[in-house]
């Protein structure tokens, strides 16, 4: 695996764009040419050689593509957007949309990650060692399609609608969230180890959350079902199994109707 | 001698009362007094007469005073404005007409700008669960011709939209409803003891920030499924019972306005609204509807919608059109400074966006175009005073129910006062020659 | 600026003239097309040579303009997220898939070689509206339908047979919204979708109103022959998209027996029934679904006074969305997806879902299948049309690889092999065993002529003979060689010349002008009426949300230069 190094050297005067930086853009390019990928900073489009020092020829597929990406990049959108392989670390705090519509491949942020994080994402693994802002994991506005695969991991705390329209794959949060958790999920797990607020799991259709911590205010459509102890991320505790959203519409299979499932740590 | 002009379109809220009655002077240039409008609608028409009235735009000076200049002096400095800008910011749009929208949408696609309108401290939630959930709707006609239940949901008309309950909702007979506000049933959700929660049949006092689990309850409840004793402050029993009188109902309605879309779960509280509706219709007709704030800003989202696609919040900087509330959305740009021009017409951020917001417009290049001299126009480095759309000249708007009226010109605007539509048309030429030259 | 242009050697397709396939020239002068002999030796030269031309394309039924369409847009950011074509130097920004932004819409159409389209469903409240983004949309003639068939002063003078004060009513609003035609969606069904209820046969009694469908669409056949409007009653019957509505399909066409047309456009037809692949369906659940279009083809062919549509399935995702109300709620109970839904005072109700037609689902692949037979079966090419019922079948974009559908056998064959249910879909339709080919000749039928004589504007669209509109399209297509399906799709997707009313507004498949549009509407003048009038002033007053002063569609609200279809039904 070759890598790239992408070091800030100029700060936008507003935010910039770099949907390029992603081992897909980068495959089979040199230090040079990746240079001279677009960048966009309101209508100006420019390259990525005008804000970063580029260093090292990428591999000849995304897979075979590492990118580290140094510097103050905090007013940096989109790295890693739609990536399908390889490898993209960031070493400080990053802007909106990291890893967005990600397939796949390993994007491990360093520090703390903006809103959008990982929304679309289809497959790959999203770790975030800072917190991450709202949306993360989310499905882009409109689409009852949202995270489809994939995992995401957030050492930090997360802000809210998280896992919105989720319908698969996983996402950890190891700190606190905020309001909503998988509103409207019809798949995929999300597991908090922190506590949640409230409005977690509203319109749920299935799919799995498991808090560690409280809710606050738990969702009038939740029901209580039995205690179950489970083996959850490499904890094994008792957890209490609650059916819901009893408001939303569920799904038969089996002559069983299909129900979310919150499972709360006793 | 005076003469009336009759059948016109009322230039204050979303409800575009199309039936005022204005009677202007002989020589057309004053208005004398204003019939069947609300106390605020009438007012609008009478303010457009003030004596002090600002008649040419005005530029800030370095002492912070404001100088007069022509408007091809304005012309220049707003197209210039627009041509060194990397991603200028054209918010407002909500109390103009749609011939001026589009021609401002013309100057966003030259300049790279994002166009937001009011919604999107508004109804862009509303907006946004539209986009995730849909929306079983109405005209405001079938309301007053069938609805037989009426939901008021965080929003006050009595106040707000004052002749909504008479012209639509609560008190007219309508063709299957002859026996007018006896044959409809009115709930109202606010935490408030409002005018209007003093009108309903059942007045539900929600705890703050707690619709979103209300809303769910009357879904929870509308499907007999089990709830928990108390939920939102309301005992079970009641949420039960308010269940039955929607499902009850021949055809009912959901209107909401800003307690919810602006409070805790915004966009999500609309969502579940709406998803209560569709339930609904389950076992009888039900129809939903925000209650829209200034008098075109539904317009701005149709114009919006038929030439990029989405309703507000369009960021068109790199060519193409993109939408993502929570990045496009003014307050967010101005947060986060991702904004390096503002330009606004048709509304007054300088009134009701943060401070913080207001702050940032004072420090970049900006534009206000407005009649009046209101909070924005005193801290944007150029003040352009235009027509009053719906007044001095007409031009097509967009009711809270999305059907669309031409609003009336009733009289002259002052001399040499442009309307909007032709400073905006002047700065697109500009722009355009700006532009080609670069 | 060049007014006079040739456009050589192309092999010329008109069925207007009866040209099939002859190398010859189309001149141009002044928007008009004149014979070669009339244009000066400085006529622009457009080589066509090796390739094939045709008149401009004329789309008799899209959803392109209005406010479900937009309620569509707005409602499907999803539907844009990167389909947007960035903003090039003279043209706008053009986004959107399966509900593309106006210019965009006028954009694709044109790329493809249309040149005049009809706005399927103008509910009259909105007309405004509609209007509005008919302005808005680049290059294409367009004209829109109000509807009428849930309308209350229609239901009410047709119950008491009324027909003249229909007529009367009918005129004030085609004027009033400056609509193009007589449209009826699901009559009766969207009244009732007021209360909730449908109406799913032609019999069902509408509620309160006491008339039925059939009583509907019999009273409006009639209504628009006394008016002699250019087009014919132009209808979306009962029970779309239900498991054996094609009976109620037959039922419906029946209505047409014995009416006989009456107008001084050229139409011979008094009913036109659209994207009737929605309605050609047997079986009576999803289950033993099954096609029915050679029962309703077989009546199509030998009843000479219908029309009839496709609406092809054209297996994408789109966005459904019609003024049948009770359709898209029952919709949007089958798939879950968002439903938007406006029911329109006195008149009229529109719904919308987003639908994925896969070619994983049997029901979806049949469909398909349905909307290709319809075509396929047709023995007067000149009745028979080829849509999409944009967007509920699918995009419009999608004409060029239904083309290559009907052009080649091959092409649907690698289709039907390539289905996940492919052996079950074969069982239930008739495709698999068709080997016709539509001819090139066939298609400008199908796709100009035909459309053009039914809409009653065969004097100025769909054809090359002297005298009518210059809208041209010349294809890279050369009917002398064979084509894969795909190079079919390409040809038509993107034209190698088209022309309107005499402007070139695409070269090489890209677009060089926003043309010179025109919106188009039909001025119908009757007998005064002062029994409607006064109904018309009373409804106003008690039960519509607008006054009467505030419901014109002023003429600032058109294109440019309007195109008049004056109708005198005075007596």
């Amino acid at each position: 695996m070759e890598t790239v190094t992408v070091t800030m050297k100029t700060q936008p005067v507003l935010f910039l764009e770099a949907d390029n930086i992603s081992p897909d853009a980068f495959a089979g390019k040199t230090a040079a040419d990746i240079a001279s990928l677009h960048a966009y900073e309101g209508r100006e489009q420019t390259t990525l050689g005008k804000y970063f020092d580029v260093s090292g020829d990428a591999g000849a597929t995304a897979a075979d593509t590492r990118i580290v990406v140094k510097g103050d990049v905090s007013r940096v959108k989109y790295i890693g957007m739609k990536m399908s392989a390889g490898e993209v670390v960031i070493e400080k705090d990053a802007d909106m949309y990291v890893g967005a519509w990600m397939q796949g491949g390993k994007l491990i942020a360093k520090g703390s990650v903006d809103a959008f994080a990982g929304i679309g994402m289809k497959g790959g693994e999203l770790l975030i060692e800072g917190n991450a802002g709202n949306y993360l994991g989310a499905a882009y506005r409109g689409d009852w399609r949202g995270m489809q695969g994939g995992l995401i991991r957030v050492k930090g705390n997360a802000g809210s609608d998280i896992a919105y329209f989720m319908n698969g794959g996983t996402i950890i949060v190891e700190g606190d969230v905020d309001v909503h958790v998988a509103t409207h999920a019809e798949g995929g797990r999300v597991i908090i180890k922190g506590n949640a607020k409230s409005k977690v799991g509203g319109q749920m259709v299935e799919g799995e959350i498991v808090v560690f911590g409280g809710i606050d205010v738990m969702m009038p459509g939740f029901k209580f079902v039995k205690d179950e102890e489970l083996e959850i991320d490499g904890t094994t505790a008792k957890f209490s199994l609650f059916h819901g959203d009893l408001g939303e519409r569920h799904p038969k299979r089996k002559g069983q109707i299909v129900y979310g499932k919150l499972y709360q740590k006793i | 001698m005076t003469k009336t002009v009759s059948d016109v379109i009322c230039p204050f809220c979303g409800t575009l009362c199309d039936d005022l009655e204005v009677v202007v002077s002989d020589d057309g240039k004053t208005i004398v007094d204003v019939y069947n409008a609300c106390a605020i609608g009438a007012a609008k028409f009478m303010h457009a007469q003030a004596k002090d009235r600002v008649k040419r735009p005005r530029m800030q000076q370095a002492d912070g005073s404001y100088k007069e200049v022509s408007y091809d002096e304005a012309v220049e400095y707003t197209a210039q404005m627009f041509a060194k800008a990397k991603k200028p910011l054209m918010y407002g749009w909500s109390s103009t007409s749609c011939e001026a929208q589009s021609v401002g949408h013309e100057i966003a696609e030259k300049a790279g700008a994002i166009v937001d309108n009011t919604a999107t401290v508004c109804h862009g939630t509303t907006l946004i669960a539209v986009q995730d959930v849909g929306i079983p709707s109405c005209t405001l006609g079938e309301v007053k011709n069938r609805a037989d239940r009426i939901v008021f949901w965080g929003c006050n008309p009595t106040h707000a939209h004052p002749r909504h309950q008479s012209r639509y909702s609560i008190f007219p007979r309508g063709f299957f409803m002859n026996k007018g506000h006896k044959s409809r049933k009115v709930v109202v959700v606010d935490p408030r003891v409002t005018d209007t929660a003093k009108m309903a049949d059942i007045h539900f006092q929600v705890e703050q920030g707690r619709d979103y689990e209300l809303l769910s309850a009357l879904r929870v409840a509308v499907r007999n499924e089990k709830l928990p004793d108390v939920v939102a402050g309301i005992p079970k029993e009641k949420i039960y019972e308010a269940a039955e009188i929607l499902k009850s109902g021949r055809f009912g309605i959901i209107f909401f306005g800003m307690g919810v879309t602006q409070t805790l779960s915004k966009n999500h509280n609309i969502d579940e609204a709406i998803m209560l509706t569709k339930d609904l219709n389950e076992f009888t007709k039900f129809s939903i509807m925000a209650m829209r704030g200034h008098y075109n800003v539904t317009g701005s989202g149709q114009v919006l919608g038929w030439q990029f696609g989405y309703p507000f919040c369009v960021d068109l900087s790199r060519g193409f059109a993109r939408y993502n509330p929570g990045e496009t959305t003014s307050n967010d740009l101005l947060r986060r400074g991702e904004v390096d021009a503002v330009f606004v017409l048709g509304s007054d951020p300088g009134a009701h966006f943060p401070i913080s917001s207001v702050k940032k417009i004072s420090q970049l290049p900006s534009v206000c175009v407005d009649p009046h001299i209101t909070p924005t126009s005193e801290v944007s480095k150029l003040h352009v005073p235009v027509a009053f759309v719906g007044v001095e000249v007409g031009g097509n708007c967009y009711r809270m129910d999305n059907v669309p009226i031409d609003a009336r010109k009733v009289v002259d605007p002052p001399e040499g006062v442009l309307t909007d539509h032709e400073f905006l048309t002047r700065v697109n030429k500009r722009l355009g020659e700006l532009m080609g030259a670069a | 600026m060049t007014t006079e242009y040739i456009i050589k050697n192309g092999f010329v397709f008109d069925p207007v003239q009866g040209i099939k396939g002859d190398k010859a020239d189309v001149a141009v002068k002044d928007g008009k097309i004149v014979k070669s002999t009339e244009v000066s030796s400085k006529a622009k030269v457009i080589d066509a040579a090796g390739k094939t031309v045709m008149a401009g394309a004329v789309e008799i039924h899209a959803h392109i303009a209005g406010p479900k369409v937009n309620e569509g847009r707005n409602y499907r950011p999803e539907d844009k997220l990167f389909t947007y074509t960035p903003k090039k130097k003279g043209s706008r920004m053009a986004g959107g898939f399966s509900i593309p932004t106006t210019f965009k819409t006028g954009y694709e159409y044109a790329k493809m070689g249309y040149t005049t389209c009809m706005e399927a469903a103008m509910p009259p409240l909105f007309a405004r509206h509609v209007h509005e983004e008919i302005k808005d949309t680049p290059i294409i003639d367009e004209g829109a339908y109000p509807v009428f068939g849930n309308n209350w002063f229609v239901m009410e003078y047709l119950k008491n047979g009324e027909i003249e004060n229909a007529a009367a009513y009918v005129a004030w609003l085609l004027n009033s919204t400056k609509g193009y035609a007589v449209k009826v969606v699901n009559p009766g069904g969207t009244e009732a979708w007021g209360w909730g209820l449908n109406c799913l046969t032609v019999n069902d009694p509408v509620p309160y109103f006491d008339i039925t469908p059939a009583e509907i669409m019999t009273g409006l056949m009639k209504t628009n022959e006394y008016l002699g409007l250019p087009h014919s009653m132009h209808v979306h019957q009962n029970s779309l998209g239900n498991p054996g509505n094609y009976t109620v399909t037959l039922d419906s066409l029946k209505l047409a027996e014995g009416i006989k047309a009456k107008n001084t456009f050229g139409r011979e037809t008094v009913l036109h029934s659209t994207h009737i692949q929605f309605h050609s369906y047997g079986g009576d659940n999803w289950g033993n679904f099954e096609s029915k279009s050679k029962e309703v083809m077989d009546y199509v062919n030998r009843q000479k006074n219908i029309t009839v549509d496709t609406g092809c399935v054209t297996l994408d995702e789109t966005t459904t969305m019609t003024a049948d109300g009770p359709f898209e709620h029952h919709l949007t109970e089958l798939n879950h997806l968002k439903w938007a839904n406006v029911d329109v005072e006195l008149e009229t109700a529109a719904g919308i879902v987003p639908y994925v037609y896969s070619p994983d689902i049997k029901v979806c692949e049949i469909q398909w299948a349905i909307g290709l037979e319809i075509a396929l079966m047709t023995k007067d090419p000149m009745r028979t049309f080829i849509t999409t019922d944009h967007p509920n079948a699918g995009p419009f974009i999608r004409y060029p690889r239904i083309f290559s559908w009907l052009m080649s056998a091959e092409a649907r064959r690698d289709r039907i092999e390539s289905f996940k249910h492919s052996a079950k879909m074969v069982e239930a339709t008739h495709l698999a065993g068709m080997d016709r080919e539509i001819s090139l000749y066939e298609l400008a039928q199908m796709t100009r002529a035909g459309p053009a004589k039914s809409l009653g504007l065969a004097s100025v669209y769909g054809g090359l003979a002297p005298g009518m509109d210059a809208d041209v399209a010349v294809y890279n297509f050369n009917p002398e060689k064979s084509y894969k399906p795909a190079e079919i799709e390409k040809a038509f997707s993107a034209a190698a010349f088209v022309m309107k009313t005499g402007t070139p507004v695409v070269i090489d498949g890209e677009i060089v002008s926003n043309g010179n549009k025109r919106t188009i509407w039909v001025n119908a003048k009757v007998n005064e009426n002062p029994q409607v009038m006064r109904d018309i002033k009373e409804k106003f007053l008690k039960y519509y949300s607008v006054t009467q002063g505030n419901y014109d569609v002023t003429k600032h609200f058109l294109s440019g230069n309007p195109r008049v279809i004056e109708v005198d039904a005075t007596t």
